[in-house]
């Protein structure tokens, strides 16, 4: 299998699998994809790992790349940090003790629900969104897609960003600190992401605004789904590991984090296109809420592109999750709580100007013109066929010197139609001495 | 660089379409992001203004380095009184544009907040020209 694998993203190709069709093309947010020599490439700087074209094509030729479960033995003692998007994979299973305790029983040490995080970081959003001289509407940077959206299509509101940590990497930080307090060394802990998102691999990597990041490693929930499918069936007495509340286990669903602010003028929005949406109108100045709320993923992060179940059916069984969690579920003291752990950026955020046609103004005003006067010569129907997702993106491939008009195949019709024409013109002409003999030939048959 | 757009009347869900587009171009050109926000913020406001109360118009798009030029033009009732609708919260909005949540008589207050240079010419019956400008530095 030949897997090409960017630093930037984790979504990567399956070459053999591609097609080369414009599934994917189409349905990237970022103009990201372009088909090239019959596969999809994917330009690295631009993809944001929302994970749409892993969901859309056909020949699963789209994925991403994630650590194996058998990374984990490559440390000491072994956390896992499920997403409580975990929990909602499973039928009839409402108390999530039961799902931890399985995680425990496939291998892992200790388990700190990311929920917890989310408990953490809700008291942290709520102190911040107090403070005078912060740019309002404040929008979450839980989701990273999202952030990296706002970084490449929507710098102007960079500062509008909840600059915090996220759940993720809150609790991660908490738990190798308390684990550390215990008497461990920080080299033996290995922390594992239980992972519904694409794009927690890269921010577990390379978050821009962190220093250092507490992750190990990140696993996809569907490659251990099965594995632990068949132990959490035959847990009989379930340990007591829930230390969250359901209101962190919520953040997984869209409006969860909105809620837990306790600031009822929150507005909270979910999937791609309609993130976009929204973003635009707050580049307008036309939201006034507080706080904005934006998930990559149909109905939030129940709806990621590593799940094994329905958003939708996810978002049935969560429900009665959280309204069992309200209620029932006994919870274990764990004092992971220390004033010395820190939840803030260690830098701002920059734009990625990845969208810029030249550096220099006149010459991008040149290009703009160019790109303007080339489109309008194009077929305008959008259908892919060059490799590129819409008629004004080729133009744009065009003027970057990445793309030929020609490749547009009506354009390319055009022209064998111009030269057909002229060879038959040419074929018309015929020399001299020869249509002179053949003149000489038709007189003498006509005599 | 110049461009022309068509502004279609009374379509309250298309309204937006001509400022997304040219939000895009501004940064593709590589404007800062805040004279794209203060260009998106005059210009969405400006369309929405036609579509209400105006039925459509033409909306004329100059991109230099050094600054940013939008006039808007339409044939629509005209505004009697500059002065008045420059006031914060005067709306002569219709209903059905209030409950689509339009028209709560900021628009032109945040136009010229956001702007660097703003012209309104009126007549009653004949049509609005608006024109705006943003300054790069």
């Amino acid at each position: 299998m030949d897997i090409l694998q960017s630093k930037l993203h984790s979504v990567t190709l399956d070459y053999d699998k591609c097609i080369g069709c414009t599934d994917c093309i189409k349905r990237c947010p970022t103009e990201a994809i372009r088909v090239r020599n019959g596969k999809a490439n994917i330009i690295d700087e631009r993809c944001i790992d929302c994970g749409m074209c892993i969901r859309v094509c056909r020949n699963g030729a789209k994925r991403a790349v994630t650590d194996s479960f058998n990374d984990i033995n490559k440390f000491k003692y072994k956390v896992a940090i499920p997403a409580p998007t975990l929990y909602s994979q499973f039928h009839d299973i409402l108390d999530p003790n039961y799902i931890l305790t399985g995680l425990k029983e496939i291998g892992f040490d200790e388990v700190i629900e990311v929920a917890k995080g989310a408990d953490l970081v809700s008291e942290y959003t709520k102190e911040y969104l107090k403070k005078e001289g912060i740019k309002k509407p404040v929008i979450s940077s839980a989701c990273p897609a999202t952030v990296r959206l706002i970084q490449i299509r929507f710098p102007s509101l960079i500062p509008n960003i909840l600059p915090i940590v996220s759940p993720m990497e809150a609790i991660a930080r908490y738990t190798r600190n308390y684990l550390v307090k215990q008497g461990m060394k920080s080299e033996d802990i290995g922390i594992f992401f239980i992972s519904p998102c694409a794009a927690k691999m890269t921010d577990s990597r390379m978050n821009e605004a962190l220093d250092s990041e507490n992750v190990d490693g990140v696993i996809a929930i569907k490659d251990i789904y099965f594995k632990l499918y068949n132990v959490v069936r035959n847990v009989e007495k379930p340990e007591q590991l829930v230390t969250s509340s359901y209101r962190g286990i919520k953040w997984a669903e869209s409006g969860g984090e909105g809620t837990a602010t306790d600031n009822s003028n929150f507005l909270a929005v979910d999937g791609i296109d309609n993130v976009i949406k929204v973003l635009e109108l707050l580049e307008d100045e036309m939201i006034q809420a507080d706080f904005v709320e934006c998930l990559a993923c149909t109905n939030g992060c129940i709806g990621g592109p590593l799940v094994v179940e329905d958003p939708f059916v996810s978002k049935y069984n969560m429900d009665k999750i959280i309204e069992y969690s309200r209620e029932c579920v006994t919870k274990r003291e764990l004092e992971l709580y220390d004033e010395k752990i820190k939840l803030d950026w260690d830098h701002e955020l920059e734009a990625r100007t990845v969208m810029k046609l030249d550096k220099d103004m006149f010459k991008a005003l040149e290009k703009m013109e160019q790109l303007e006067q080339i489109y309008e010569t194009l077929p305008q129907i959008d259908c892919g066929s060059c490799g590129a997702p819409t008629c004004r993106a080729l133009a744009e491939d065009i003027v970057r010197g990445n793309a030929n008009v020609e490749d547009c195949i009506f354009m390319l019709r055009e022209k064998v139609k111009e030269m057909a024409e002229d060879m038959v013109n040419l074929a018309q002409k015929m020399p001299q001495t020869l249509s002179e003999g053949i003149k000489e030939n038709e007189k003498n048959d006509g005599k | 660089m110049k461009k022309q757009y068509e502004v279609e009347g009374g379509e309250f869900l298309s309204a937006g379409r001509a400022s997304a587009k040219v939000k895009k171009q501004l940064k593709q050109l590589g404007y800062d992001a805040n004279v794209v926000r203060k260009v998106a913020v005059c210009m969405y406001e400006a369309e929405i203004n036609m579509v209400i109360h105006a039925n459509g118009g033409i909306i004329e798009t100059d991109f230099m380095p050094d600054h940013i030029y939008i006039t808007l033009q339409d044939e629509g009732p005209g505004i009697p009184d500059i002065e008045k609708a420059m006031e914060p919260g005067f709306s002569t909005a219709s209903d059905e544009a209030r409950e689509m949540g339009f028209g709560a008589g900021m628009g032109l207050p945040n136009m010229k907040k956001n702007s660097c240079e703003l012209n309104i010419t009126s007549e009653v019956g004949v049509g609005t020209r608006v024109e705006i400008k943003v300054n790069v530095k």
